[in-house]
């Protein structure tokens, strides 16, 4: 009983990050490649994201501090950080990303600035969200197939 | 265009996945795992065309256009002039014409924009004749 009712929440947890417009269809596709082979795929590719992105968020952070913005600098490690982001199904975090890129475009450093506090908070948010997704996962413990409603 | 070496040993699939991001290369590669290809990754340009300077060969080449130290464009270039003839598609998240048309100009077959998914791979593989 107390499985099925994990497994009830799970459903339920996953079906909100959909909903509130935190992950996309690429999230599915990734859950679609997990397998007996590799029964925590999903989490694997969102441990990593987010242990290699850091290294991006900083690097923009960085550059951000300088006096003269090198634009084309900054639209190259978010260029960078978007296709990451796009890879996992993050959808909040992309759109911020797409508009950090037209501030760059642009040559507005206050609108780039600004854009990538909140890309921060999303990033944080979702990361927040997703390890207490996969925690209820790693309760309920496996499914015998995942058949996710698409 | 080019036309595939075919794999050395038996009838498996060989690809090579260039690319810096690590998460992509694991879902390309796990992808292709899953079509039954065998797979290597390069984390860069350069990375391929040492593979290749080597001797090893791939059916397919899953070439980013942007990297650093060498990128696609480049990689691709060099991976041509040194005769490589397998399958080479570019992907990319860039989706302005004259950039992919740059990229299609360095020697690709193909290009598909990425993340890759299952039904793009499948699209390549019966582009390329390696599936009915």
């Amino acid at each position: 009983m107390e499985r099925t009712q994990l497994r009830r929440q799970v459903a339920l947890t996953r079906q909100s990050l959909f909903d509130q417009g935190f992950l996309d269809e690429q999230f599915i596709q990734l859950e679609d490649l997990q397998d007996d082979a590799n029964p925590n795929f999903v989490e694997e590719v969102v441990t990593l994201y987010y242990r290699d992105s850091a290294r991006l968020i900083t690097n923009i952070e960085k550059a951000l501090e300088k006096n003269s913005l090198d634009f084309n600098k900054l639209d190259g490690f978010m260029h960078q950080f978007k296709g990451s982001s796009s890879s996992i199904g993050a959808k909040k975090v992309k759109a911020e990303c797409t508009l950090f890129r037209e501030y760059c475009r642009a040559g507005n450093g206050e609108g780039c600035t600004r854009t990538f506090q909140q890309i921060k908070k999303e990033y944080a948010t979702l990361k927040r969200k997703l390890e207490a997704y996969f925690q209820v996962v790693r309760q309920a413990g496996p499914a015998e197939t995942a058949c996710w409603p698409k | 265009m080019a036309t595939s070496n075919g794999s050395s040993t038996g009838t498996k699939i060989t690809a090579l996945v260039v690319d810096d991001d690590r998460v992509i290369n694991a879902i390309h590669c796990k992808l292709l795992n899953k079509l039954g290809i065998e797979n290597h990754v390069a984390a860069n340009g350069k990375e391929a065309v040492d593979l290749h300077c080597s001797g090893k060969k791939f059916d397919l080449i899953l070439m980013d256009r942007d990297m650093p130290i060498m990128n696609g464009i480049e990689a691709t270039r060099e991976l041509r002039a040194m005769g490589v003839r397998s399958i080479i598609v570019g992907v990319s998240t860039r989706s302005i014409k004259q950039e992919i048309q740059e990229f299609m100009d360095s020697g690709l077959d193909d290009y598909q924009e990425k993340p890759l998914t299952s039904s793009k791979v499948i699209s390549i593989l019966h582009k390329i004749n390696f599936v009915d």
